[in-house]
């Protein structure tokens, strides 16, 4: 067996080890573990890309000496590692761009604790990415959860205890229910593996019996992720929890924590349930509907907001819509439009995220928009930065939003009914788009006279700054190189079943 | 009436006390056990108006209840929708399961190989004769670190919640210590002192025969948990923390998991790769046998009893 097989198993291990190593260090050494963690993680997700890419199909890693229904495995394909790459690059960009406001934000006895989070919840999300087990996947929920909450904790004072509390509520609520899906599940297939899972379905439905708890295991499940990944009438714990955590976890937890869920969801939709008998439940509709709803509110409240993190944390329920839409479609199209949209929101929210911080780090630390006034003069790259992650979620050609919109343009003609609502609502929500992050984007590009604000935090950091184009590059690479993305995803469905 | 013994000589025998106790004359714990009246609730003036101020400010401040109508209707809904939510979701359960395979019949479809392969062949492959130890330490040993990873992250939560700095916990610990019951409380200490050696011993029996009868790390360690938390209540923090400070606490728990860590690791990459496994599974029924089962318990059980001290003490007050 290649040597590159162990790596998606040995990458998880490696997160798990260093956030029980970097419980007992001083938070400097956990900050220096957790950056060489990120960087040797991403590696081996690289390498574990370019073999599946090379081997065409997936491969199974048995984890201990019994294979499959007896034991836990891995199953890896190019979409599982290509997602995981992503999640690693991502982490890694999100948490270098925080890192010199996080001394302002975090008690220093408590720092190394913020990177135990950080390592545990990568090594989460790399579990969620690669299992093939349903149970491994809830316990790996759980890890993220409790890690999530404590990433927005962290900061503490009031709005960020209030709104950590109430992501634990409503994110133990979407656990609960996927628990009981997955006891469900397992009643009437007896199994917690997921390929062995589908063949129970079929079984299960051939039957007739067993039609009611189907459609109950399909609700609960899609709903308890719903949830988590704050689809459209569920996301009343998200403004708080993104807008006054830390900026890091603010990026970390719009850009991963969600998309980790969503993940899941593609992953039981083709693996777990079943394509076809997934798209014949009628719950596809009624993601679909929220999905068009979360487009149009999320993107009002945005419009709304006097906040600007909040403003980019509501911009977010409008972008988790277009992902739950593409789901909603029941195609092949609409699936891998929702995938590559994970890819640009999680490459553009967390820019705009740290973009913000610089801007309203020159406007004395003030987030409202009268302060943030000819911002993008003062501090050059975080405006330029803001910029594009803007003209990326509006949609302009050559970044990565406008492939996603098109994308999602594509795949709606094919359909029937729904061809319609979904491309009157994708215009209305470009539009909406537009208003409120070209009139930020305006906002921070008019001149001011009076500039007598005091800088507080880190202007010009090098660190900052190498960031910020690292993330405008990744916007780009989406964008330019799209065919070769599309093509990857296509592959990728291919053998994801 | 005559008696034998005359009323001095019959006041020091035993069943003199004894009768005095029972008709209740003369209690033999007064002057003896601490215990002080419960002292009358005064609340404090000052403090609770700065709590009506800071609740007023709020409510006006930041949800500015008069012009949010979203807030005031939304308050309203609250309770009628969440009543409405968990009856409807208890109700599609309840559905729901009338439509499950029946409990305990043949035809289940729970009954199947997985299940079959666990209980016929479990001890001759994993060395053990709980099944339920075998199952989720060797066939399904991932699940398990990952279950153990969720107590270890949990800790680390309520620390960046609840942890004190060290100058804070000293000038408050006799406050937070000892607020409502006696210092040094004869009953407790007396029980303590009998109780806290049989735990631990019937702790470390648990995790050691986790592979021979029912119990293990998890089980074994909440046992010795408990068993730590006695000796906290009865002792005070300061006499725990001449053995089980936040120093012995993170060694204690760091090492537990990196050695499960390396013993898990060990296991999932030879296992994968078809390498040989070194780990003699020994004779089923022994005490040293069942191959990884053992050494995991050991490290379950270290981690579990310290999340269960340090939940304890770090709600109690704020420090390990």
């Amino acid at each position: 067996m290649d040597v590159i097989r162990n790596f998606p198993a040995v990458s998880i291990l490696m997160c798990i080890f260093a956030g029980i190593i970097s419980s007992g260090l001083k938070g400097k050494a956990a900050r220096k573990v957790n950056a060489v963690l990120m960087c040797i993680v991403t590696v081996l997700n690289l390498a574990t890309l370019m073999y599946t890419i090379e081997l065409k199909t997936y491969f199974v890693y048995v984890m201990g000496m019994f294979p499959a229904p007896w034991g836990n495995e891995l199953r890896v394909s190019v979409m599982e590692a290509s997602m995981a790459l992503f999640f690693c690059i991502v982490m890694m960009l999100s948490v270098a761009g925080g890192i010199k406001k996080l001394g302002d934000e975090v008690a220093d006895d408590k720092l190394h604790l913020y990177y135990v989070l950080m390592d545990l919840l990568l090594s989460s999300l790399l579990a969620l990415c690669y299992t093939n087990d349903l149970f491994t996947a809830y316990v790996f929920i759980e890890i993220n959860t409790i890690a999530a909450c404590g990433l927005i904790m962290i900061r503490q004072n009031g709005r960020t205890i209030e709104a950590a509390v109430r992501y634990m509520v409503m994110s133990l609520l979407g656990s609960g229910m996927i628990l009981l899906g997955i006891c469900i599940t397992y009643d009437i297939t007896g199994h917690l593996l997921m390929s062995n899972i589908k063949e129970g379905m079929v079984r299960a439905l051939e039957g007739g019996e067993y039609a009611i708890p189907v459609l109950v295991t399909i609700t609960l499940l899609s709903v308890g992720l719903a949830i988590k990944s704050a689809l459209f009438p569920f996301h009343a714990w998200l403004p708080d929890a993104y807008g006054y955590s830390t900026v890091s976890s603010a990026a970390v937890l719009s850009s991963l924590v969600s998309k980790g869920y969503i993940f899941l969801l593609f992953k039981i939709i083709y693996r777990v349930i079943g394509f076809d008998i997934y798209c014949d439940s009628r719950i596809i509709d009624v993601l679909f509907i929220f999905g068009l709803m979360g487009m149009i509110f999320g993107s009002t409240s945005a419009i709304r907001e006097n906040d600007i993190r909040r403003m980019i944390a509501y911009s977010s329920v409008a972008q988790i819509g277009y992902i739950y839409m593409g789901i909603g479609m029941g195609t092949e199209f609409g699936m891998t439009a929702g995938i590559f949209h994970i890819f640009t929101h999680g490459a553009t929210k967390s820019l705009l995220f740290i973009a913000a911080i610089g801007l309203t780090d020159v406007s004395g630390g003030s987030r409202k928009f009268i302060e943030i006034t000819g911002a993008g003069y003062r501090h050059k790259w975080a405006g330029i930065g803001f910029t594009v992650g803007a003209l990326s979620m509006v949609g302009i050609p050559l970044f990565a939003g406008f492939i996603s919109k098109l994308l999602f343009a594509e795949a709606s003609l094919s359909l029937g009914y729904k061809a319609l609502p979904a491309l009157i609502v994708l215009g209305i929500s470009t539009i909406l788009n537009a208003i409120y992050f070209m009139k930020t984007v305006i906002r921070i590009y008019t001149p001011v006279e009076n500039s007598g604000y005091e800088t507080v935090g880190f202007k010009n950091g090098r660190l900052y700054t190498v960031v910020i184009i690292a993330f405008i590059v990744l916007n780009v690479v989406l964008g330019v190189a799209s065919d070769r993305i599309v093509d990857l995803i296509h592959m990728g469905l291919a053998v994801f079943a | 009436m005559s008696r034998r013994k005359t009323d001095a000589e019959y006041s020091k025998t035993f069943a003199f006390k004894f009768f005095r106790w029972l008709s209740g004359t003369k209690d033999p714990y007064v002057n003896t056990v601490e215990m002080t009246p419960q002292k009358e609730y005064k609340p404090d003036k000052e403090r609770m108006k700065w709590l009506e101020f800071e609740e007023k400010e709020a409510k006006e401040k930041v949800y500015d209840l008069d012009n949010n109508r979203v807030i005031k209707s939304y308050e309203k809904m609250y309770h009628a929708v969440a009543v409405i939510f968990c009856v409807a979701l208890a109700l599609l359960l309840l559905y729901t399961v009338s439509y499950l395979p029946r409990y305990g019949s043949e035809d289940r479809p729970t009954n199947n190989e997985v299940a079959e392969r666990y209980i016929e062949q479990g001890m001759e492959e994993t060395g053990a004769v709980n099944v339920v130890t075998g199952m989720i330490l060797t066939y399904r040993a991932f699940d398990t670190f990952g279950e153990t990873n969720v107590l270890f992250i949990a800790t680390c939560c309520v620390m960046i919640m609840l942890m004190l700095e060290e100058s804070v916990l000293e000038s408050t610990e006799i406050f937070n210590e000892r607020r409502y019951e006696p210092k040094n409380d004869r009953i407790l200490q007396g029980a303590a002192y009998v109780l806290c050696p049989v735990i631990f011993i019937f702790g470390i029996y648990v995790i050691l025969n986790g592979q021979i009868s029912p119990g293990g790390g998890f089980s074994g360690g909440s046992i010795m948990g408990a068993g730590l938390i006695l000796y906290a209540t009865a002792f005070s923090f300061k006499n725990t923390e001449r053995f089980f400070n936040e120093k012995v606490y993170k060694v204690a728990k760091i090492t537990a998991l990196i050695m499960y860590g390396l013993i898990g690791s060990y296991f999932y990459i030879t296992g994968a790769n078809g390498i040989a496994n070194h780990i003699p599974l020994g004779i089923p029924g022994h005490i040293l046998s069942a191959g990884i089962i053992l050494p995991i318990d050991i490290c379950v059980g270290i981690e579990v009893a310290c999340t269960m001290y340090a939940f304890y003490a770090l709600f109690r007050r704020g420090g390990l």
